[in-house]
């Protein structure tokens, strides 16, 4: 649990605590006054629902905690409360996930916003505890949206962001928070814990309006459609999802108002890019060693080069992608989650780049890395060796074939 | 923080054919077969719950055939779930209603949460769920199985309740095995009675037997907390029958002895119906003959197979510690201090003195 260094007033909006994501989480949960929330055991994202519990069992909120009988009764659980108008929380990891993997993927079709972390983890077999992305993107193509956060501060202030969100009667879709496994979800920050009145001002209390299950509103909700409706249901969430970006960018200037935190751009966090040549891209907490590779590379070596964070998965933020990564020479794509058999054998986010950036009339060269599997820590060296190999990229090109490279792997 | 939530509506039991609510909450447009009595019980369960009730619907007959964009012929609100989730949809919305009904968020009132779910559903994909769900005394939820003994949807293929030897397209007969089938039928009701000791309702009914099924609906909803139907269905497409009778055959499974009728109320298990008349011996069971001979799923059994589901029906109701109920044989001078409580009135028995 956190040990709370301080809990003197910072300002009128916030105090701050020492805490791991996993506890931040927890603060949001009790700031959002979730009604239900479900548990069942897997690390590490159940650091979170310890972290809930102490705080019910200590009467710092009132929460219909459930604990299931697995993952898939977790995700129904909380699909069916917020249905009859709930505010609800619930979470898994790794191979966790997919055992909820049905519930997962009806959500969405029922445009039910529940909201979920994911504490990214390898997923078996073999057993592996660290962080990698696969559980999270394999719900990429369904509906949810991903966000994935960086600090213990950003995954409390992303929950927060994540109901105001996934509720919007625009978007009303799932939300799932990436946090990297151990790095982030068992790692102490300094955590700003917004004022409860601050957080009533950025989020509005939950109303499903007459979507609401219940005896005075007897719909019938999600009957057989077959192939004389569902293309018609489809095409609404996917407008939901195009919709998805403007209510973000919306919550983003709000937060930013209220709170003065989050970055100018609700999509992407840029580090040293203003005289970049070269930058890398990646999610979560790979970031941190590149920034020390960055600072490092460019006192020892003089190099001109950056990172840029990509803040939301789904929806993709395309046009804020080609607008940013369109100014350097070249592009380090780091995956750290693969994508077998995909083309040129990139990960996941490589190839969303790639594509995202094809019919730009001037684009980078892209190069994919696939690193810091199943946990394994992003080492100063292989930090930079993906500046190097990027670097030579940009200045000689790269044929197809050798364009994605693991990095740190005994071959 | 701990207002109570009163358990459900005021649900008296019905009298009586004639005291049975007019009023139709389960109505035309759906799609299912002529003779189905999956569909009656839907019929039956809403009108005994009454107009305050959500209804959760796993997948299964009752969801493809039954509830269909448009022509849905559910009156009371309802919501699809997934075909293992029927203990979990029940949980969670009844969760929902509590805590929201907690903070002022929502009316403080009785509304009935229904969840059901096909044999598939219930006894094989989702009876681990439904078992969480019966141990969550806090949240009043009725989860009711409708038992048409495969998977009738998805073109009859055998469940864990499918009978013995019966022909499903995954148990065809063939010139090599006559039975490809050879499991006994899963003891889902009192299974769940034994192992959910909190649970203050678990019943067996059968939509032949109406008012007694209506009864039980509006018992276990009184009674709140988590609690349980099991219902069996002639299905005519499945047990390959003439629909017409749906009922008869309905009646022969329980007057042979096959599929008994009871109900365990805080632990206190009552035998109704005929069930009740054959334990203590005012009516004599049917040959189990009379019930296969019917039915075209058993048609190739041959006089050993008719004997094999004779002796196994036989032993539910001589060797069991309750008949038909709990499966245990105990011994012989354990038997006197092991009976049930004969003192005990059926439930359509209670109806008429009232």
């Amino acid at each position: 649990m956190a040990v709370e260094v301080k809990t003197k007033e910072t300002s009128e909006v916030e105090t701050e605590q020492l805490a791991t994501g996993c506890e931040a989480i927890a603060e949001a949960i009790r700031l959002a006054d979730v009604d239900v929330m479900a548990a069942y055991p897997i690390r590490p994202y159940d650091g979170v629902m310890q972290a809930a519990a102490k705080l019910i069992a200590n009467g710092k909120m009132d929460v219909e905690y459930i604990v299931a009988d697995g993952e898939h009764s977790q995700f129904e659980i909380v699909k069916h409360a917020c249905a009859v108008g709930s505010r609800v929380f619930v979470g898994s990891s790794g191979v966790g996930w997919f055992y909820a993997f049905e519930a997962i993927a009806v959500t969405a079709g029922l445009r039910l916003p529940v909201v979920a972390i994911c504490g990214n983890r390898a997923l078996d077999d073999p057993g592996a505890f660290g962080t990698e992305h696969n559980d999270s993107l394999a719900v990429r193509d369904l509906g949810w949206l991903l966000p994935w956060a960086e600090t213990a501060q950003e995954a409390l202030d992303l929950a927060l962001m994540a109901w105001r969100v996934g509720e919007d009667k625009r978007v009303s879709l799932p939300v799932a928070i990436g946090l990297d496994g151990a790095f982030l979800t068992h790692s102490q920050h300094i955590v700003k814990i917004p004022t409860q009145a601050a957080v009533d001002r950025f989020l509005p209390k939950f109303d499903l309006g007459d979507r609401l299950l219940h005896p005075d509103n007897p719909i019938t909700i999600a009957p057989q459609v077959d192939q004389d409706w569902l293309m018609e249901i489809r095409r609404q969430n996917d407008a939901a999802m195009r919709s998805a970006l403007d209510v973000i960018t919306e919550a983003h200037a709000d937060f930013k108002k209220i709170f003065g935190r989050g970055g100018d751009s609700p999509f992407l966090d840029e580090y040293m890019t203003e005289d970049a040549e070269v930058v890398v891209i990646g999610q979560g907490t790979l970031s941190l060693p590149m920034k020390v590779a960055i600072r490092r590379l460019r006192k020892e070596r003089g190099l001109k080069i950056g990172l840029v964070r990509l803040k939301w998965f789904r929806p993709f933020p395309t046009a804020d992608v080609v607008k940013s990564l369109s100014r350097f020479k070249a592009v380090g794509v780091i995956d750290r989650d693969y994508s077998f058999g995909s083309p040129y054998y990139g990960g996941v986010l490589y190839n969303e780049i790639r594509s995202a950036l094809y019919s730009q009339p001037k684009r980078p060269t892209i190069v994919g890395f696939i690193a810091g599997l199943g946990g394994r820590e992003i080492e100063q060296p292989m930090a930079t060796e993906i500046f190097e190999k990027t670097i030579a990229a940009s200045e000689g090109g790269v044929a197809a074939g050798d364009v994605c490279h693991w990095i740190g792997v005994r071959e | 923080m701990t207002t109570e939530i009163a358990p459900a509506q005021d649900l008296p039991q019905i009298k009586g054919v004639k005291d049975v609510p007019y009023e139709e909450l389960f109505v035309s447009g759906h799609r299912t077969c002529q003779g189905c009595e999956s569909a009656l019980v839907m019929r039956h369960m809403v009108k005994a719950s009454g107009p305050r009730t959500i209804v959760l619907g796993s997948t299964g007959c009752m969801y493809v055939a039954n509830t269909t964009y448009y022509t849905t012929p559910w009156v009371v609100p309802w919501m699809h779930t997934q075909l293992g989730a029927a203990g979990s949809a029940a949980l969670g919305t009844a969760a929902g209603l509590k805590v929201l009904m907690r903070k002022g968020k929502l009316k403080n009132e009785k509304i009935n949460v229904i969840a059901f779910c096909g044999d598939g559903g219930g006894a094989d994909m989702g009876i681990g769920a439904i078992s969480a769900t019966l141990t969550h005394k806090e949240y009043n939820c009725l989860v009711l199985l409708y038992d048409n003994e495969s998977y009738a949807n998805t073109d009859i293929q055998l469940s864990s309740q499918t009978p013995y030897g019966a022909v499903t397209t995954f148990s065809p007969t063939g010139t090599s095995k006559r039975l490809m089938h050879t499991r006994w039928k899963k003891n889902v009701p009192g299974m769940l009675a034994a192992g959910h000791p909190e649970s203050r309702y678990i019943a067996a009914g059968c939509a032949a037997y109406a008012v007694d099924l209506m009864n039980k609906i509006r018992k276990a909803l009184e009674l709140g907390g988590p609690t349980f139907v099991h219902t069996l269905d002639p299905c005519p497409k499945g047990w390959d029958y003439h629909p017409q009778y749906s009922q008869e055959l309905g009646h022969l499974a329980v007057e042979c002895g096959i599929w008994p009728l009871y109900e365990v109320v805080d632990g206190v298990c009552n035998l109704t119906g005929p069930t009740r008349q054959i334990a203590e011996g005012r009516k004599k069971r049917k040959p189990v003959f009379e019930y296969l001979k019917r039915q075209g799923r058993f048609a190739h059994f041959i006089d050993e197979d008719v004997e094999h589901f004779q002796a196994q029906v036989d032993k539910m109701w001589t060797d069991w510690l309750i008949p038909g109920v709990i499966p245990f044989t105990v011994p012989a001078k354990d038997q006197a201090i092991l009976k049930i409580d004969k003192k005990t009135k059926p439930l359509h028995e209670e109806a008429k003195t009232a």
